[in-house]
């Protein structure tokens, strides 16, 4: 067949309400075909794939496989085209076996009942025929990460496809697993697949792909292959050169140390160490920033700073005072405030009002409470100092903390966590998902702190935003910092560099 | 064959050892009277299969993600109205057909308010025993009778079979016979055919049933709809031929002891049915104790024993269970 090419996106936009998650996107990709789509974080990789998938219905724009115009916004028919793909959160079923997880939905039968030779010949068949080896008895639950992807891919090969999409397949995997993953990828372009994989590590992107699409804010900013370009012209696309905003934040006065962490190892959900001897300083009165691309141990190393989560190995000291495995009361008694990454989870409870949610740290003491009283007058006046102050947008401080706007119920938190006398601000993409008119409010405040004497340390997935506010930049990769700059005349490049494990 | 049935079982486990002291005790008494032993095993029997079958209602429901503690009321509707049917038209076969579908229509009413409008299960099925306990005594009407009852026989040639014929194969209703078929049935169904794994699944991960094309909320409604059946089959039996009395809230918690029993069993029909027919067994054993008249201990104590064997096996027989992961979560389709 003369004909090589298996999907043509065509001029793809989508808009979700105040933002443009694509715009005028156009891929090709060939049988056989790897193609990589590299973007940082809301960069419109997932609604692209998504797209192709039918699970989104894009605005305008046309997707053609195998040379026939498919109907937008339907699975069923993205599958009956040989569409496959692999979700980032995998959809298996724990308690049942591998042979039963792929064949759900089709099972070999004979009569009403499933033929499980029959079921395990097919998953041995498969496993033979694209090199993934497995177990097709094996209950999922007690497979490694690693092997459950595996299971998901063999169940979208499974239905016969020409083009395989995986979600950012890499993020849930140890290292290993992730050569073992691009070998399978490697394997699976031979037989003829085209593939589409998303990710936003250099890495794979270079070991792998026979061409890299880059989007940023739902642009194609370059379309390119590893063999033309190298991990830093790569990371520059990605993170692209212009600064959306400046800040005139004046000289940092940097005084003495008041966070030392000295070789902390935490680790993640999955029981992986996610912090690895990770060493940092943080001075009175200065901002640093921690950059990196997220899963990288950031949330890991916020949470064990604010005794939310236990350490493994390491120490860290607040003022002096070593302060490991402590309570999250009693660090932030110590003067540690926290504005957590995820402020519905962590920051706030939804179903109090906005006074109760203001007070959440000091409902007990003075003048909030008298003894086992609360002293309501007290709250509500200080509620309604607090709303001005941080101008937070509500009919009335008594309003259910769920009806605000996410620019609001961050300004809620950064209200509660800002005022008191905080010596350590840890702030966790503080600006995730509100508007500009609140981020801009939200870096003031940060900076003002500073300019008081707070130290800040600033997690963000945002390189703009840690340039535009940091004096000291902290690159994570791998649970640690390996490298520490100065934020007059940084390098993007460099950074971008040491973001994607670059050694120097 | 026999080694493959003995490498399942797992000999040190508590359910193996509560089994064997069963078995033991039974031989033994049996040794010593013959007769007293196969009626009570006959009549633990009877005690048990009600049990066990409503136990299935909650398997069916839970195993496809729905909790359904509405179990009670179901019985008591559906043996409410087969009663009364049957005593006004005199048909005791249209009166299990009227019991059977009103158990239908309940858990209907219960799919409908927890897979299509996403209420919580808790509060649906209290709805339905409050309902049910409601509207049957505000209805009641006493003096009501059946012309008769299911009748009692012998299965022909599986009763003369020694030892266990006599306490399983004879003197008992048709309904008692063919919940010693429905339940295997059911077994089976579950874990060999195409729609039992698609049921487990919907269970346990309904996302996943979703990605492979598998209707979560259509199986879910026959799913709790087979279980309604069986709840009304229940209600049928013991006013149709257990008891062949329609008398007020006469499930009596039985309802609760079932969902009791199916988290005993685990969620599997055979070892829902094996903790109810041992429930049964202590029931039987209570009353034959009563008949042999202990003149030093209370009655009360003796009637107390099958509730306290109840306790003590869930509380340190059971162990850790694992009900499905998605029971009593409504199915949302991811927002994209």
């Amino acid at each position: 067949m003369t004909y090589n090419s298996l999907l043509k996106i065509e001029n793809i936009s989508k808009s979700f309400p105040g933002v443009k998650a694509n715009e005028n996107i156009s891929i090709e990709v060939n049988k056989g075909e790897i193609v990589a789509l590299l973007g940082e974080n809301g960069a419109g990789k997932s609604t692209l794939v998504k797209t192709v998938f039918g699970l989104i219905k894009p605005d305008s724009g046309t997707i053609t496989i195998k040379g026939e115009v498919m109907e937008p916004g339907d699975t069923a028919v993205a599958i009956r085209h040989g569409i496959g793909m692999v979700h980032q959160h995998f959809q298996l079923v724990p308690v049942m076996t591998v042979a039963e997880n792929i064949m759900l939905g089709d099972e070999p039968h004979r009569g009403a009942f499933i033929s499980y030779a029959k079921a395990k010949q097919v998953v041995r068949e498969l496993s033979e025929k694209f090199g993934l080896e497995i177990d097709p008895d094996a209950v999922v639950e007690d497979l490694p990460v690693g092997l459950q992807q595996r299971v998901e891919i063999l169940k979208a090969l499974r239905k016969n496809v020409d083009l395989l999409i995986l979600d950012e397949p890499t993020a849930v995997l140890t290292p290993q697993e992730i050569d073992e993953l691009l070998e399978v990828i490697k394997n699976l372009a031979k037989q003829g697949v085209g593939i589409i994989f998303i990710t936003h590590k250099l890495r794979e992107v270079i070991a792998v792909a026979d061409r890299v699409v880059v989007l940023r804010n739902g642009k194609m900013v370059g379309t390119t292959s590893p063999k033309e370009s190298n991990e830093s012209q790569l990371a520059q696309l990605m993170i692209g050169r212009e600064v959306i905003f400046q800040l005139n934040k004046g000289v940092a006065n940097p005084g003495d140390v008041v966070l030392e962490v000295n070789d902390l190892q935490v680790r993640d959900d999955r029981k992986l160490m996610a912090v690895d001897g990770l060493n940092l300083t943080l001075r009175a009165g200065e901002i640093l920033g921690v950059a990196g691309v997220e899963g990288n141990g950031q949330r890991e190393l916020v949470e064990a700073l604010c005794g939310m989560r236990p350490t493994v190995q390491g120490s860290f000291k607040i003022l002096g005072i070593d302060v490991t495995g402590n309570s999250p009361r009693s660090i932030h008694s110590q003067g540690v405030s926290h504005v957590p990454e995820d402020r519905e989870k962590d920051g706030l409870i939804s179903s109090l009002s906005i006074e109760e949610n203001l007070v959440l740290d000091q409902y007990k003491s003075e003048p909030f409470a008298k003894g086992w009283i609360r002293n309501l007058g007290a709250i509500s006046d200080y509620a309604t100092e607090m709303i001005k102050k941080f101008d937070i947008r509500t009919p009335s401080g008594k309003t259910p903390i769920s009806s605000l706007s996410g620019g609001n119920k961050q300004k809620v938190v950064i209200a509660r966590e800002l005022t008191q006398d905080a010596k350590i601000v840890i702030a966790a993409q503080p600006t995730r998902g509100i508007d500009i008119g609140s981020i801009e409010f939200i870096h003031n405040q940060l900076l003002a702190e500073r300019s008081t004497g707070t130290a800040v340390l600033l997690v963000s997935s945002e390189l703009d935003e840690i340039l535009a506010l940091s004096d000291r930049i902290a690159i994570i990769y791998r649970g640690k910092i390996v490298a520490t700059l100065d934020s007059t005349n940084v390098d993007r490049t460099k950074i971008g560099r040491l973001m994607a494990g670059a050694s120097s | 064959m026999m080694g493959r049935i003995l490498s399942q079982i797992n000999f040190r486990s508590w359910k193996f050892l509560i089994g064997l002291i069963a078995l033991v005790t039974w031989i033994y008494c049996y040794a010593a009277n013959q007769d007293i032993t196969n009626s009570v095993v006959a009549s633990g029997m009877r005690f048990g299969m009600p049990l066990a079958l409503a136990a299935m209602v909650g398997i069916m429901c839970e195993r496809s993600g729905v909790i359904n503690i509405g179990i009670e009321g179901t019985m008591l509707l559906s043996g409410f109205t087969g009663f009364y049917v049957a005593s006004f038209t005199k048909n005791i076969i249209l009166g299990l057909v009227i019991s059977i579908l009103t158990g239908v229509l309940t858990s209907f009413l219960h799919a409908m308010m927890t897979i299509k409008w996403k209420m919580d299960q808790i509060i649906a099925g209290t709805i339905i025993n409050i309902l049910a306990s409601g509207l049957t005594s505000f209805l009641y009407k006493q003096g009501s009778t059946i012309p008769n009852t299911w009748p009692i026989f012998d299965i022909p040639i599986l009763s003369n079979i020694p030892f266990i014929g006599h306490a399983f194969f004879s003197q008992q209703g048709p309904i008692q016979y063919l919940g010693l078929l429905l339940i295997p049935g059911i077994w089976v169904m579950m874990y060999k055919t195409r729609w039992g794994l698609r049921t487990r699944s919907i269970g346990e991960n309904p996302g996943s049933a979703d990605t492979a094309g598998i209707s979560v909320i259509k199986m879910r409604m026959i799913n709790v709809m087979i279980g309604g059946a069986i709840g009304g089959l229940v209600g049928g039996f013991i006013c149709l031929e257990l008891v062949g009395s329609f008398s007020n809230n006469f499930t009596a918690g039985a309802g609760f002891t079932a969902l009791a029993l199916m988290i005993f069993g685990r969620w599997n029909p055979l070892g829902a049915f094996a903790a109810a027919i041992l429930f049964g067994l202590a029931q039987a054993l209570a009353t034959q104790l009563q008949i042999f008249g202990i003149n030093n201990v209370p009655n009360q104590f003796i009637t107390m024993l099958p509730y306290v064997f109840t306790i003590l096996v869930l509380a340190f027989a059971a162990g850790k269970v694992r009900p499905p992961a998605a029971a009593g979560k409504s199915y949302e389709k991811e927002q994209s």
